[in-house]
């Protein structure tokens, strides 16, 4: 292969998105499609600089939408390529018709989201209202928490994803600006090391095999559609977790960086939890360590694969637990926050069940402060003590005026 | 095939064009070519048809405009010479007939039911223009 490698630091300091676009070099990516979009652009543009440099052999498809970006990516991944792009927010929300014709035509795409808003009111700011939308579509979602795990999950991402026993598109997650831009130390993979963890990649029925002609994107009516999908959700829920550990387990070996399917601190004797995603997770980690401190047994519980979603190691972490308070950084529509609804659905047949709470915050980038964490920890060991849930089921964190909550 | 379970079929919106691997496919006629059951080449759309073409080999002078616009490719042809029509993928749309040069006209729409034997026995005469 015709191009130059970099030589990295140990420690490279990295936003998010660079770390991503970094990760992306060293996957040699064939194509990206892209239409860039805050706070998401770096990404496609690092990667386009890196081509242009002579650091990736591959082709930068410039397209007229984000529609026509993963478009383009599912063209190029049926043909036959490894295929990468990013989005955020408006960009996903255009997206999500192809997510659809990606995860169903079984493409390894790998998707970077970095998470923000979506109007109306326009916001470029950091929410899950975007992840959240993705959620039904039959990818799998990864969640990072910080600039270091944006650029290990990526090759995670395409590990999984190109396994022919998978064959499904993967979503990255980091949170828009909170992560995406706020630079950290970001531990490297030499770009031998990197490439070789994710391999060559290997082509399944791609459409540049004219030995083999075979017509993507087909069309099935009611004899054959529910059968594919059956396929499609049988892969998710069967294949896709072992697929996941066991790429968790060889990047540690490499790295010694580990990573799991849900990432519970502190939990092994938590009285109170919190569950969340995103930056929040490292915020609720630090803010529980001081309420032990307090005399309060706080633990968190990070949920690090959104899709397919933890049920029982969730249901694990979470069944000694007496009280506990899901954190949905996006607006529930009329109902309670998703992570509220399917830890429910976790917790529902235990034998002993938590008292779960809802919180909805942090809509279109407001802060999540520690504050808002002490606070949170102290009411539910209040519900321990008291033995109920003390207040409405779902509340409003940091949103100004009074005091909003319901059910 | 109808009753193939969810766990029987190669994953991916994806059909293949034939069986096996392929060789030389446009140096192939279609009749030796190993069509994959999923192939639109195996599916009849005969019933699709309400009136159909009839050939009648008298007039035809090959020129092959029937065979360059049909859209289905359904005009046979062999060493460009025109040979009939395949009446499992004609739909019936006349654009043959609009197209046929030859005067009378070589190819000619009839009801679906039509008997060919009968209608080729009494084909209309050549039309002698006016001077």
């Amino acid at each position: 292969m015709a191009f130059d490698k970099m030589e990295l630091r140990d420690i490279e300091v990295w936003d998010g998105n660079f770390a991503a676009a970094q990760a992306l070099r060293q996957c040699q990516i064939d194509v990206v499609a892209a239409y860039p979009i805050t706070p998401s652009t770096p990404i496609v543009e690092g990667y386009a600089k890196f081509l242009a440099d002579g650091y990736v052999e591959g082709e930068f498809v410039m397209v007229e939408s984000e529609h026509a970006a993963m478009s383009g990516c599912i063209g190029a991944a049926a043909a036959g390529g490894r295929v990468a792009t990013a989005t955020s927010s408006q960009g996903f929300a255009l997206m999500v018709e192809t997510l659809y014709q990606a995860s169903g035509m079984r493409l390894p795409i790998v998707l970077n989201v970095v998470n923000r808003a979506l109007a109306a009111p326009l916001n470029v700011n950091g929410d899950h209202s975007d992840m959240y939308l993705g959620r039904d579509s039959g990818w799998i979602q990864l969640d990072a928490y910080c600039p270091q795990d944006a650029y290990d999950l990526n090759f995670i991402a395409f590990r999984v994803s190109e396994d022919h026993d998978v064959r499904l598109p993967c979503m990255v997650h980091q949170d828009g600006f909170m992560t995406s831009h706020t630079a950290q130390g970001v531990k490297t993979l030499t770009d031998d090391e990197g490439y070789n963890f994710v391999g060559d990649f290997k082509p399944m029925n791609d459409m540049l095999d004219f030995e083999h002609p075979v017509t993507h994107g087909v069309q099935t009516e009611e004899d054959w559609h529910f059968e594919h999908k059956a396929r499609q959700h049988n892969d998710l829920m069967t294949k896709v977790m072992p697929k996941i550990q066991a790429a968790f387990d060889d990047f540690e070996k490499l790295s010694g960086r580990k990573y799991n399917i849900v990432e519970n601190y502190d939990m092994d004797d938590a009285d109170v939890a919190v569950v969340c995603m995103g930056t929040s997770v490292e915020t609720a980690r630090e803010v529980a360590t001081e309420m032990r401190a307090k005399g309060i047994k706080a633990g968190v519980v990070g949920i690090r694969v959104i899709r397919p979603f933890p049920f029982m190691q969730i249901a694990e972490a979470l069944k000694g637990v007496k009280a506990v308070a899901t954190l949905d950084r996006s607006a529930p529509g009329g109902t309670v926050g998703m992570l509220f609804n399917e830890i429910a659905g976790c917790l529902y047949n235990l034998d002993t069940r938590p008292m779960l709470s809802g919180k909805i915050y942090g809509l279109g980038g407001r802060d999540l402060t520690k504050k808002h964490l002490v606070d949170l920890y102290t009411e539910l060991q209040a519900n321990v003590d008291a033995g109920k849930i003390t207040t409405p089921l779902q509340q409003f964190i940091g949103v100004r005026g009074p005091k909003l909550s319901f059910l | 095939m109808a009753n193939t379970g969810w766990d029987e079929f190669e994953i991916g919106a994806m059909l293949r064009s034939f069986d096996g691997k392929i060789d030389d496919i446009a140096g192939t006629l279609q009749e030796d070519r190993k069509y994959s059951p999923n192939n639109s080449f195996m599916a009849s759309v005969a019933d699709w048809r309400i009136e159909k073409p009839i050939f009648s080999k008298d007039f035809c002078i090959d020129c092959q405009f029937c065979w360059i616009y049909c859209p289905d490719m359904s005009i046979i042809a062999r060493d460009k010479k025109m040979i009939g029509v395949d009446m499992d993928h004609c739909k019936g749309c006349g654009i043959c007939v609009e197209v046929c040069p030859t005067n009378p006209k070589s190819l000619l729409m009839f009801p679906e039911q039509a008997d060919e034997e009968a209608e080729l026995a009494q084909w209309p005469a050549k039309d002698e223009k006016e001077k």
